[in-house]
């Protein structure tokens, strides 16, 4: 029973952690690139150990003095905010109505603004490759943490999603070595519906089970939850698309066609975690 | 200094609660509050927290959608 659950976390957890990795390094590679490798990647190890550090002193705190019912409502909770949101913007994006995210336009328009801040230092290190880096990593990092956090504590198994999520920002990280400019290539918004599908029913289950009530099959109600949403994902996506169609079928023939890919804001911006 | 941080913290909270989608956060209230109601109600609450998830998602994406049509 708990191995079903266990695979879910290290799924979950794994594919937030890509989502969020592949945003991350699309804007070290933009610093590397413009501001020189050194601080770039200084500033995104840096940046991977403060959120290891707030994952250990938020994490085991939580697993040791928190009621566990209480725990698992407020962790439920969150998981749900977040899985809702993501689902909610990846159906919006696969039936059209909200631009995809194009890690491409994005590299482009954070490497000129990095390039509008004038050369970099002659010095080894350099200050803005640095903090863009660091700024990148950690407010794309802060969400997997709540994740790893939420879903590791929840289960007691708090080691098991921080290495889920090290896996992930590792894997990541060396395809990017070797893709540097491909991220493009990741099919984000797919990862993005399957893990906000998965927030969803861990969230679901969760609050249920903090608040007492006990769900048929234990833990094999998370895969029937998982089952559930798929259906309501793909019939509302469809529904969608279709009234897409009908809405431009008197202006042309012609099916709609993709809307412009967004490009997010530069890290200095403040984050909007809800936007993206 | 400290003031900043504090207002950084809160405001990314409130971004990641409320965020564009202020009725996925009450939706989530409201599912907190059924299942503590209906905790020793199984079979309701087994139906009902799955579907309350449903009808605010679908909900919330017919907002967005509306929204997306009229710019």
């Amino acid at each position: 029973m708990t191995t079903t659950s266990t695979v879910v976390l290290i799924l979950a957890v794994f594919g937030a952690s890509t989502v969020e990795m592949v945003e991350a390094l699309t804007i070290v590679v933009a610093a590397g690139v413009t501001r020189g490798w050194r601080s770039a990647l200084e500033g995104a190890a840096a940046a991977l150990g403060v959120l290891s550090v707030i994952v250990a002193a938020v994490g085991v705190p939580l697993i040791h003095y928190v009621p566990i019912d209480a725990l698992r409502v407020v962790v439920g909770g969150l998981l749900l905010v977040l899985g809702l949101s993501w689902l909610r913007k990846s159906i919006l994006r696969s039936s059209g109505y909200k631009a995809m995210h194009d890690e491409d336009a994005i590299f482009a328009a954070t490497t000129a603004e990095l390039a509008a801040d004038g050369p970099p230092a002659r010095a080894a290190r350099d200050a803005v490759g640095f903090a863009v880096a660091f700024k990148g990593v950690f407010l794309e990092g802060t969400e997997v943490v709540l994740i790893v956090v939420s879903l590791g504590s929840s289960q007691h198994r708090l080691g098991i999603a921080a290495l889920a999520a090290a896996a992930a920002a590792l894997i990541v990280g060396a395809v990017g070595f070797f893709v540097a400019r491909q991220l493009s290539q990741v099919p984000e918004n797919t990862i993005k519906t399957v893990v906000g599908i998965m927030l969803t029913s861990f969230g679901l289950f969760w609050v249920g089970e903090g608040a007492g009530v006990h769900w048929p099959g234990s833990d094999l109600a998370i895969i029937a939850l998982i089952a559930l949403f798929v259906v309501v994902t793909a019939v509302v996506v469809g529904v969608l698309k279709a009234a897409r169609l009908r809405s431009r079928a008197p202006d042309s023939l012609q099916p709609a066609g993709p809307v412009t890919p967004v490009v997010e804001r530069h890290p200095d911006a403040a984050s909007r975690p809800g936007e993206r | 200094m400290l003031r900043r941080a504090a207002r950084a913290f809160g405001h990314f909270w409130w971004d990641f609660l409320v965020g564009d989608a202020p009725e996925l956060f009450v939706a989530t209230l409201v599912i907190i509050v059924t299942a503590l109601l209906l905790r020793h109600e199984r079979a309701a609450a087994v139906i009902a927290l799955p579907l309350e998830a449903i009808v605010f998602l679908v909900a919330s994406t017919v907002r967005g959608q509306r929204g997306s049509s009229r710019t």
